[in-house]
C-alpha cells in the first residue's frame, strides 16, 4: 500500500490489487499506543501489530498458511487428503479459512470448553471438529490430535502448529521482515505471548540477525491455571519442539486479571477492541516500556475482541 | 459427599488427584473443604479479595453455577462439580462434552 498523496490531513492509499484471500495475508498496520504511554519517557514509544487485520481474523493466518503451503509443495496434502491439528480456536479458524478457499478438508481437535464463538464460526467454516475434555486444555486437544493420526496416518496430513518449523518460519519470512521496515530498523525491544511460541522464535531470529541487539521478551501466563487464551505456561505444559528457551532474553509472567484489564483500557483509552492475549502483551510491552529512557518496543496483538464477546464479566467492568 | 473433578493444570496442587470427594451443602461449602485439604489450591481459585477468579468456571453437573446461584448453590450426595478455566471465557459445549 503506497501512499500517493495527502488530502486535507487524510492520506489516500492506492487500493490493494484484486486477487485471492491468501494474498491479503500478512502486511498489518503497526499501531502506535498514544494515550496508554503518556506516562512514560518521551523517547519511548510503543507499537503493537495490528493482526486482526488478516483476513481469518489472527496472527494464526501467517502460521496456517505457511503450513498449508509448505505441505502442498511437498505433496502432503491434495487429493482430499485432511488437515488434522489441535487448536484452542484462532489456528483452526485460519486452516478452515484457508482450506475451504483451497478446497482442503480441516479435521480439529479442540477443548469443550472454547469459546461458542469459536465453535460456530469453525463449523460455519465446515470444519469438522472433535471436542476434547474441558479439564485437559490444550494440552489434552493436542494428545487427542496426535491419536487421531496414529490411528488413520493415510487419512490425515497432520499439521502439528507446535512441532512444525512452518510455523515459525512465516513470521521469520513475514513479521519479522514488516517489523523492520515499519519502524526503520528503530525497534530496541520485542514482546511476544507464548503458545506454540511461532511468532517469538520466527519474528527474534529475524530481529536478531538484521539488527542484531533487540531485545527479546517473552510473555506467558503467571500460573498453569490461567484464562490467557492462546498462551501456554512452559514450565508446567507440553512443550513445543519449536520452541527455543535461549532465544529470549527473559520473560515477563502476566495474571489473566491484570491482562482483562488491559483488554479494557486498550479498548477505552486507544480505541482497540483486542482479545485477551492482546491485553496480556499490552501489559508486558508497557511494563517493560516503563523501565527505559529511550527505545521503541513492538508488540503483537494477535487477534480482536468479538470472540471474546460472550465473556461478559469481561467487557462490562470497570 | 460429591465428587469434585480437578482440571490437568490444577493436580499437582491437589495431591496429583484428578478426582476428589469432599463435603459440604454448598458450592462454596464443597470448594472451601477442597481448599482446607489443599491450601496451596486457594491462590489458583480465589483472588486476593476471597471471590472466585473471573476466569474460573465451575459446572454443576454440567450446568455453570453462574446460571445457578454460583457459591450458593445447593449441591446434593452423588453431585459431580467440575472446575475449569475458560478458553477465550468462554463455556462453550462443555455440557455437551462426554
Amino acid at each position: 500500500m503506497a501512499d500517493i498523496s495527502t488530502l486535507s490531513g487524510v492520506k489516500i492509499y492506492k487500493a490493494r490489487e484484486a486477487g485471492n484471500l491468501e494474498d491479503v495475508v500478512g502486511n498489518t498496520p503497526l499501531l502506535q499506543l498514544r494515550r496508554l504511554t503518556a506516562h512514560l519517557n518521551p523517547g519511548v514509544r510503543v507499537f503493537a501489530k495490528a493482526e486482526w487485520f488478516n483476513p481469518g481474523g489472527s496472527i494464526k493466518d501467517r502460521p496456517a498458511l505457511n503450513i498449508i503451503r509448505k505441505a502442498l509443495k511437498q505433496g502432503k496434502l491434495g487429493d482430499g487428503r485432511i488437515l488434522l491439528d489441535s487448536t484452542s480456536g484462532n489456528m483452526g479458524i485460519a486452516y478452515a479459512t484457508f482450506g475451504a478457499t483451497l478446497g482442503i478438508p480441516v479435521t480439529l481437535a479442540i477443548p469443550a470448553n472454547a469459546s461458542s464463538e469459536r465453535i460456530s464460526i469453525l463449523k460455519a467454516l465446515g470444519a469438522k471438529l472433535v471436542l476434547t475434555d474441558p479439564l485437559e486444555g490444550s494440552d489434552g486437544a493436542l494428545r487427542k490430535a496426535s491419536e487421531l493420526y496414529e490411528k488413520h496416518p493415510e487419512k490425515y496430513f497432520y499439521a502439528n502448529q507446535y512441532d512444525n518449523p512452518a510455523n515459525w518460519e512465516a513470521h521469520y519470512l513475514s513479521t519479522g521482515p514488516e517489523i523492520v521496515e515499519q519502524t526503520q530498523g528503530e525497534i530496541t525491544h520485542f514482546v511476544a505471548g507464548l503458545g506454540t511460541s511461532g511468532t517469538l522464535t520466527g519474528t527474534g531470529r529475524y530481529l536478531r540477525e538484521m539488527l542484531g541487539k533487540v531485545e527479546l521478551i517473552a510473555t506467558q501466563p503467571d500460573s498453569p491455571f490461567h484464562g490467557l487464551e492462546g498462551l501456554k505456561h512452559m514450565p508446567t505444559a507440553i512443550k513445543p519442539a519449536i520452541f527455543d528457551p535461549q532465544l529470549p532474553d527473559r520473560t515477563q509472567e502476566v495474571t489473566t486479571e491484570d491482562a482483562h484489564r488491559m483488554v479494557l483500557q486498550l479498548a477505552r483509552q486507544e480505541g482497540l477492541f483486542v482479545g485477551i492475549s492482546s491485553g496480556a502483551a499490552a501489559w508486558v510491552a508497557l511494563k517493560v516500556a516503563s523501565e527505559l529512557d529511550q527505545g521503541v518496543v513492538v508488540t503483537v496483538f494477535p487477534d480482536a475482541g468479538y470472540k471474546y464477546l460472550s465473556d461478559r464479566q469481561l467487557w462490562e467492568g470497570n | 459427599m460429591i465428587t469434585l473433578r480437578i482440571p490437568t493444570p490444577l493436580r499437582p496442587y491437589a495431591g496429583g488427584a484428578n478426582e476428589i470427594q469432599v463435603n459440604g451443602e454448598t458450592v462454596g461449602a464443597a470448594l472451601e473443604e477442597l481448599t482446607n485439604t489443599y491450601p496451596t489450591l486457594r491462590k489458583h481459585l480465589y483472588n486476593e479479595y476471597g471471590e472466585l477468579r473471573t476466569f474460573v468456571n465451575l459446572y454443576l453437573n454440567d450446568e455453570d453455577i453462574r446460571q445457578l446461584q454460583g457459591t450458593a448453590t445447593r449441591i446434593k450426595p452423588g453431585d459431580r462439580l467440575m472446575i475449569i478455566p475458560s478458553i477465550a471465557g468462554g463455556k462453550g459445549q462443555v455440557a455437551q462434552w462426554k
